[in-house]
């Protein structure tokens, strides 16, 4: 079975970031890029896979600007087989990945597809479900485990939902996004970063692939939120208990 | 048009956030988005449907009690929704593990771009949703014919019964798409308020050391009637389970008091609670960036204070 693994490069998950003054998004330049974390844990799981003979082969896709193929070279590092980069200085929405995605899915005819759950930059959460929808395929979001049945037909995921864990078989092909505690990513080493050199990464364009990735949305502004008031420090828990009730009266 | 809302639900009431997109259901109607809709799709759930109709500001609930919906799957709700879709300019989800899952199955197969997780409603098409953990609001425009948005619960108040019943009307169930079987169930069971609804949350992080010491947090939550809750690191540590996590990718709480106990304050997890109304932050570092968004703050070790607090808070009760 083919594993194709969605990738995205977003700012430092340690960085915070900066709101531009002319409130027209935040500031990028010169700023720490990364693998999202969620991709992360996505391309582990695919290695994972590959190490215990459920895949074949990994493929990564990742779209965007030149750069991206940075975050594929990380992947590629991680042990996946090759990558695609979908190139683009377009801004891209999820609908559209979706839609480069299912388009890349029709050419490559993977038995499954991994994605994180949510990226850290846009906290949109969408583009698996999206992609699930558009192949028509089966969707397990949020996957705290994976585990494929004997004759591949069906691969049971646990999920993290609101109340607690929840477990639901699904009719492959599928459509996985991960959540924190599937897997614990790698560090690459070494010699995978020299070995990732090597593997190839095939560029497309989205009119290659037929898509067309307009913006829907029009992001008006884009505003630092209020601030909160500072605070006190307090010396013991009495005090805090007197403050709670006669201060902030919240007790 | 009309504003159809997915009604999250169990155990034959309305989940707290599904009352919540209601409010904001209403918001958007009363900027031009027309009369609120609610669909209840469940097995058993009339008794639920019955209680949407009492909403205040609820024109119609459409109701499919079938097996098919039984569990939620977003692969059968998108399988309804779909034909539906075209008689409504917005379809609400709230922003919870269901509507999140659910929402964006939708949108893809209306040609829709989601609005994800919205705060507040400029006018019918104009929303404010946060970025970058809450670091940043983007007011965004969506001129998608049917515009899919999921719903932040904390900011939008609960909607409360009022006014004339609202008529129930049944809903054939679509063809099940056969894509998804559930399997099974793990939930935590809780005396406690919902750490989503609750009006006091206590939570603890890595500083409480192992899940055993989070009686110490039990304790206080049953004097307060609070929730527990926890930072990332606590719930990976394998301290307590993953519904208690609060954050940017957890869950998104908003109490009149959260008190963050053994928490550093990483920005993931100030994403999920910095909207709360009073902080309280109890750690050993006061350097720790938690005390930057608390209103009170104890520096110490949380084992002296912990005690402490419980004897200063029951006190307090007595008179």
């Amino acid at each position: 079975m083919k594993v194709l693994v969605a990738v995205k490069r977003v700012i430092d998950a340690n960085i915070k970031v900066r709101v531009r003054q002319d409130g027209s998004g935040v500031e990028t330049a010169n700023v720490k890029m990364a693998m999202n974390p969620f991709c992360e844990i996505a391309v582990e799981e695919a290695v994972r896979l590959a190490e215990d003979g459920i895949a074949d082969q990994v493929v990564l896709v990742s779209a965007g600007p030149g750069p991206a193929k940075e975050t594929l070279r990380t992947g590629l590092a991680m042990g996946a087989d090759r990558a695609i980069h979908i190139v683009t200085e377009e801004s891209l929405e999820p609908l559209a990945v979706a839609k480069l995605l299912a388009a890349v899915a029709a050419r490559e005819d993977p038995g499954l597809i991994l994605l994180g759950k949510q990226a850290i930059d846009d906290d949109c959460n969408q583009t698996g479900q999206m992609l699930a929808a558009l192949l028509g395929w089966s969707q397990g979001t949020f996957a705290s485990k994976i585990a494929m049945s004997d004759d591949g037909a069906t691969l049971t995921v646990t999920r993290e939902v609101d109340g607690g864990l929840e477990t639901v078989a699904l009719t492959m092909p599928a459509v996985v996004t991960t959540d924190l505690r599937l897997n614990e990513p790698r560090y690459a080493t070494l010699p995978n970063i020299m070995g990732a050199k090597k593997k190839s990464i095939d560029p497309l364009t989205p009119e290659e692939l037929g898509v067309d990735i307009t913006p829907r949305l029009e992001v008006l502004r884009v505003d630092e939120p209020p601030a909160r008031a500072g605070g006190i420090k307090v010396e013991t828990a009495a005090e805090l208990v007197d403050k709670l009730v006669n201060e902030a009266g919240v007790l | 048009m009309a504003v159809l809302v997915l009604a999250e639900h169990g155990d034959g009431t309305l989940a707290p956030a599904t009352l919540s997109t209601i409010t904001c259901a209403g918001e958007i109607g009363k900027a031009g988005g027309g009369e609120v809709t609610v669909l209840v799709a469940g097995k058993d759930c009339r008794q639920a449907a019955d209680e949407a109709a009492a909403v205040d500001g609820v024109a119609k609930v459409l109701i499919c009690d079938h097996e098919f919906y039984q569990n939620a799957s977003a692969e059968a709700l998108a399988a309804l929704v779909q034909p539906l879709a075209a008689s409504y300019g917005h379809i609400l989800y709230p922003a919870t593990t269901f509507g999140k899952n659910a929402a964006p199955r939708l949108a893809a197969l209306v040609d829709s771009q989601q609005v994800s997780d919205i705060q507040a409603v400029i006018d019918a098409e104009t929303f404010v949703r946060p970025i970058y953990a809450g670091n940043a609001l983007a007011t965004v425009r969506s001129r998608d014919a049917v515009k899919v948005i999921t719903v932040r619960a904390t900011a939008f108040e609960k909607a409360v019964p009022g006014g004339a019943p609202a008529m129930v009307e049944d809903l054939a169930p679509a063809a099940d798409p056969g894509l998804s079987k559930f399997v099974g169930a793990k939930l935590s069971a809780s005396e406690r308020p919902e750490l989503t609804s609750a009006r006091v949350v206590i939570s603890g992080g890595r500083g409480m050391g192992s899940g055993d010491n989070f009686i110490l947090l039990e304790e206080i939550a049953d004097l307060l009637g609070a929730a527990v809750g926890a930072s990332r690191a606590a719930v990976d540590a394998g301290f307590v389970p993953n519904d208690y996590q609060v954050g940017q990718t957890g869950k998104i709480v908003a109490p009149e008091l959260y008190i963050a106990v053994g928490i550093s304050g990483a920005i993931q997890h100030l994403a999920g609670m910095k909207d709360s109304k009073v902080i309280v932050a109890i750690n050993k570092d006061e350097d720790a960036p938690i005390f930057q968004v608390a209103d009170y703050g104890i520096v110490g070790d949380l084992f002296d204070i912990l005690p402490q607090l419980k004897a200063a808070l029951a006190a307090a009760k007595q008179d």
